[in-house]
């Protein structure tokens, strides 16, 4: 068994975990990156889609060109990369504040790292039809829609000729209009909520400019088909109930899912990572660690993020955070950050009075000139007036020290952040 | 010349397998066919996966004989075949003063039984058996000796056995014709190729009626009682110690909240009498009717926790009991028929059984000197400690290439499943569990589809699900008519 010792292992190689490599790296912390797939860039690699990089690079890249530029970076870093090596242990060091990480590989068998901090940076996984409870048969022909991606992106096979999309996430639109360029029909894009999941800019782009038509308010009732799929039902939603009697039929050979991205967190949960049962993620202090001491999140482990600019931004930020703790900066007080009205979530969990503190949040409505509202003790104290927010995109929020007032404030320091 | 066999075993579930690998011990030619593309994709894939606890049916019947006579082998076939088996215990229990009526009912039919160990437990007893269980538990019974399998890796295992010890399986092999040619009967299938037997055991589980109007024997109907399971993710809350039961009603024994012995938790199954032998569909009704039952017992029971769901079919026959018994109608043939619940349970029993029959119709058993009861054993990756895990990845690298990242799956557990027979997805999914856990194969189905291809020489688009034209994929890219887009930006 290999045995090595570092000041930081990052576990998983996507944009997050560069990012925060090459972070830690800059600051001359001596760094270890485990990445279960051969190449690092994770998720990126499988989009290669035009759209990535706008804020960051200030140019439209595809994914994989983002995943290269953000690698190169790191290659030039003295940072020691793993791939083909999967994390599947971790444990607290028998002594001292380390932690202990065990990768498995083809190569080196298992590489046991001791370290003294934690990134974790393993992306999220898809949810499937369990997941949703699709009532039917179980035929070939149902996958996520990820794994339909990279069956046509990198594997070069068609999973079907006629397809039904259910749910209206992002991949499911990209795939719609994939499926149509290789030569297959999508037959339906179906979505159970009145607005679509993803981005407006994929509703226009992958099924308007191909007329593929989107049912809002309707679900995929039961999927047929003995050994691969035949046909599905699709009922309409009526007052939050399906109306059955409207039940219509559709003929398909593919049913693709994309509904929704959940943290995958399993390995996190060997540490004793509390989770968010809103976001399955790690509740996290304003320093991005979680609640065992020198274990950090970033990226879509921490919440799924729909930019990849967000994820380089508060990976670049984590890897800061880790290199202060490991220089024995400890954050002063920390206070409690609320989701309030119409809010999903706000990350970090926890806020740090005495510094500038930027905030992740998702809104759960869709609405015009909403207004973003900043409440502690039972005060406004900052608000901002959105010009239109909707689920399918985060908000970014920033507040300085000035915005949070004087440090002697009394009373319930709870910070609440809700969508009036 | 068409082969001919001492006895053809029709149908390879749990009790066709147990049957062949009972046999697999004397000299005799034998052959296992299987309508399907691999072992155990009938009722024996998909059911609760318990070894029951002897309990639950009348001291009178033949299935009440063998369930307990089952159950007692399990240990000995699981030292021999290695297949996930634990007597985590079984818990009945009740709600109320009339429910416990009906548990000490079951007690003492258990001890009629001679079921090892059970015994009645009070409210408290039973809450410390399991701390999850609904505060308004007022008792119920214990039976100790009950436990949870991986109802596939005991066929495959079962199998592998018989097949080490000379049993021909033969796979894609439907029964559809027979003839009795007077000493001997000659079989064929749906392509026409024919073979020949002395002696046919009729496990076809579903189909057993129609084999046996086949062969021109007993008249009788299988109707399949369907039965949902829905699976939940390992790190549930509802995960018991103990397999819990309500109280029986009389159609079944009731929905139960399962601890797999791979760790996940299943509650299920429902019941439900139905017409059409391959009606495998999930309901949402059924789903509402199952959660409902089982919060009753766990409150824990949640619905965010599922993974997936399954179906499976009970071959129910009139009477309710096991049909196991030579044919009255034609020689050599024997019915091992109405193997509904405790079918697992009962299996070996079921082999042994079976063994005896054969030699009363006239069989000739002779011992092999050398017959070997054991396979080897595949080392697990999941199972071994990282000390451990290194030194066997020193030896076969494959073992450090981590396939499927929610069971933690190695690419050399895929490799074994393929190399023996297992090349569909779901039959390395029953296997090796990669494709099972909470992203059901999200992940890794596309290594898997690689790793098929380089061990079997298919390309992807023959590589099916179960068999037959469960394709995973239709085409490649460039062989469908492009419409008027073009292909743009990518
Ligand atoms: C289909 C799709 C389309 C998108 N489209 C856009 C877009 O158009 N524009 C845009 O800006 N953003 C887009 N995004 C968002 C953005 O690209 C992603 O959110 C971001 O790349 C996620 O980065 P990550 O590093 O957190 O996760 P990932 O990229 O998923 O990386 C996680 C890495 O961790 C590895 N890993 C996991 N577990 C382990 C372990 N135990 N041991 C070792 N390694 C492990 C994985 O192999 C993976 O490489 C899209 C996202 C998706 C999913
Ligand atoms: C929902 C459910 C839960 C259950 N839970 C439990 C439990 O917890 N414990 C327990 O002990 N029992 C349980 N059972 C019962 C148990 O699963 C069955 O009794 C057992 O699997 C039956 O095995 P078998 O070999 O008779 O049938 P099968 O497994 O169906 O095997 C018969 C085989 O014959 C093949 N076949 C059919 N026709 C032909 C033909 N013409 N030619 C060739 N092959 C053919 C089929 O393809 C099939 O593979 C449960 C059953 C169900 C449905």
């Amino acid at each position: 068994m290999r045995q090595e010792h570092y000041d930081v292992a990052v576990i998983g190689g996507g944009s997050a975990g560069m990012a925060a490599a090459i972070s830690l790296a800059q600051r001359g912390k001596s760094v270890v990156l485990f990445e279960r797939e051969e190449v690092l860039g994770g998720i990126l690699l499988q989009c290669i889609h035009n759209g990535f990089g706008l804020h960051h690079f200030k140019e439209e890249l595809t994914g994989p060109e983002y995943a290269e530029r953000v690698s190169k970076t790191l290659e030039e870093l003295p940072v020691t990369v793993f791939v083909g090596s999967t994390v599947m242990h971790m444990e607290e060091a028998h002594a001292g504040e380390g932690k202990i990480v065990y990768a498995y590989s083809r190569e080196h068998g298992i590489v046991m790292a001791e370290v003294r901090a934690v990134v974790l940076a393993m992306g999220c996984r898809e949810r499937n039809r369990g997941n949703i409870g699709t009532p039917g048969t179980r035929p070939a022909g149902v996958y996520t829609a990820g794994l339909a991606q990279r069956l046509v992106n990198v594997e070069g096979y068609i999973p079907g000729k006629e397809v039904v999309i259910v749910g209206s996430g992002d991949i499911g639109l990209i795939m719609a209009r994939r499926m149509t360029w290789v030569g297959a029909k999508v037959k339906a894009v179906v979505e159970i909520q009145p607005y679509p999941a993803g981005l407006t800019r994929n509703i226009v782009q992958c099924l308007n400019d191909f007329s593929i038509p989107l049912y809002l308010s309707h679900i995929v009732s039961e999927i047929h088909g003995k050994n691969r799929v035949e046909a599905v039902t699709i009922t309409p939603m009526v007052d939050g109930m399906p109306d059955t009697q409207r039940s219509f039929r559709v003929d398909c050979d593919t049913v693709l899912l994309s509904v929704g991205l959940v943290p995958d967190n399993e390995v996190s949960k060997k540490l004793g990572v509390q989770l968010n049962p809103e976001t399955n993620g790690a509740l996290v202090d304003s320093r991005l660690m979680t609640n065992v001491p020198g274990v950090f999140a970033c990226g879509n482990v921490l919440h799924v993020h729909d930019l990849v600019d967000f994820v380089t931004e508060e990976s670049t930020r984590c890897g800061e955070y880790v290199a202060e703790y490991l220089d024995g900066v400890r954050p002063a007080a920390q206070h409690r950050v609320v989701a309030g009205s119409n809010v999903k979530y706000v990350l970090p969990n926890w806020y740090d009075r005495s510094h500038d503190n930027r905030f992740y949040l998702r809104p759960m409505v869709v609405k015009n000139r909403a207004e973003l509202q900043v409440r502690l003790d039972g005060h406004v104290i900052k608000t901002k007036v959105l010009k239109h927010v909707q689920p399918s995109e985060m908000i970014a929020l920033a507040l300085d020290e000035k915005d949070l007032g004087d440090g002697a404030a009394q009373g319930d320091l709870r910070l609440e952040i809700a969508i009036v | 010349m068409n082969t001919h066999y001492d006895v053809v075993v029709i149908g390879a579930g749990v009790c066709g397998a147990a049957i062949a690998r009972r046999l697999s011990a004397y000299e005799l030619k034998v052959a296992l066919v299987e309508k399907e593309v691999d072992v155990s994709f009938g009722v024996s894939k998909a059911n609760s996966g318990i070894v029951h606890g002897g309990f639950h049916h009348s001291t009178k019947s033949l299935k009440s004989k063998l369930e307990v006579q089952g159950n007692r082998m399990f240990d000995q076939l699981k030292e021999e075949l290695h297949f996930p088996f634990e007597r985590c215990g079984i818990l009945v229990v009740a709600f109320s003063t009339e429910e416990m009526r009906t548990v000490e009912q079951l007690y003492r039919q258990g001890v009629a039984n001679r079921a090892v160990g059970i015994e009645l437990c009070n409210r408290e007893r039973i809450l410390m058996l399991e701390p999850k269980l609904n505060n308004d538990v007022v008792g119920g019974l214990f039976a100790p000796a009950g436990g949870i399998i991986e109802p596939y890796r005991l066929v495959f295992s079962l199998v592998e056995c018989a097949q080490q010890n000379g049993v021909e399986v033969l796979l894609n092999w439907e029964v559809s014709s027979a003839v009795d040619q007077g000493s001997y009967y000659t079989l064929k299938n749906q392509k026409g190729e024919t073979i020949e037997a002395d002696y046919v055991v009729n496990a076809a589980g579903l189909y057993t009626d129609r084999i046996s109007a086949l062969f021109g024997a007993e008249e009788y109907k299988i109707v399949p009682r369907k039965g949902e399971e829905f699976l939940m993710d390992r790190n549930a809350k509802a995960y018991t110690r103990r397999v819990i039961f309500p109280v029986p009603d009389p159609l079944s024994k009731g929905t139960l909240v399962i601890p797999t012995v791979e760790g996940t938790t299943m509650i299920g199954p429902t019941a439900e009498m139905i017409e059409d032998k391959e009606d495998t569909t999930t309901t949402r009704d059924n789903f509402e009717k199952a959660f409902y039952s089982a919060r009753r017992l766990v409150p824990a029971v949640s619905e965010r926790d599922i993974i997936t769901s399954f179906t499976g079919l009970r071959p129910t026959i009139a009477g309710d009991d096991f049909y196991i018994d030579y044919s009255r109608k034609v020689p050599r043939f024997i019915h091992v028929a109405g193997i509904q619940s405790p079918g697992l349970t009962a299996s070996p029993a079921i082999g042994e059984y079976v063994k005896h029959l054969l030699k009363k119709r006239g069989i000739r058993l002779v011992e092999k000197p050398d017959w070997k009861p054991s396979i080897a054993e595949v080392p697990r990756i999941r199972e071994l400690s990282p000390f451990d895990a290194d030194q066997l990845i020193a030896t076969d690298p494959s073992y450090g290439e981590i396939v499927c990242r929610c069971e933690n799956i190695s690419e050399k557990e895929i490799v074994e499943a393929i190399r023996r027979g297992h090349v569909t997805l779901d039959g390395i999914k029953f296997y090796t569990r990669a494709q099972m856990g909470r992203c059901q194969g999200g992940f890794c189905t596309y290594k898997i589809l690689k790793i098929l291809q380089r061990e079997t020489g298919m390309t992807i688009d023959e590589i099916t699900k179960r068999g037959k034209d469960s394709f995973v994929v239709t085409s490649r890219i460039g062989e469908l008519a492009v419409g008027a887009t073009v292909e743009g930006a990518v």
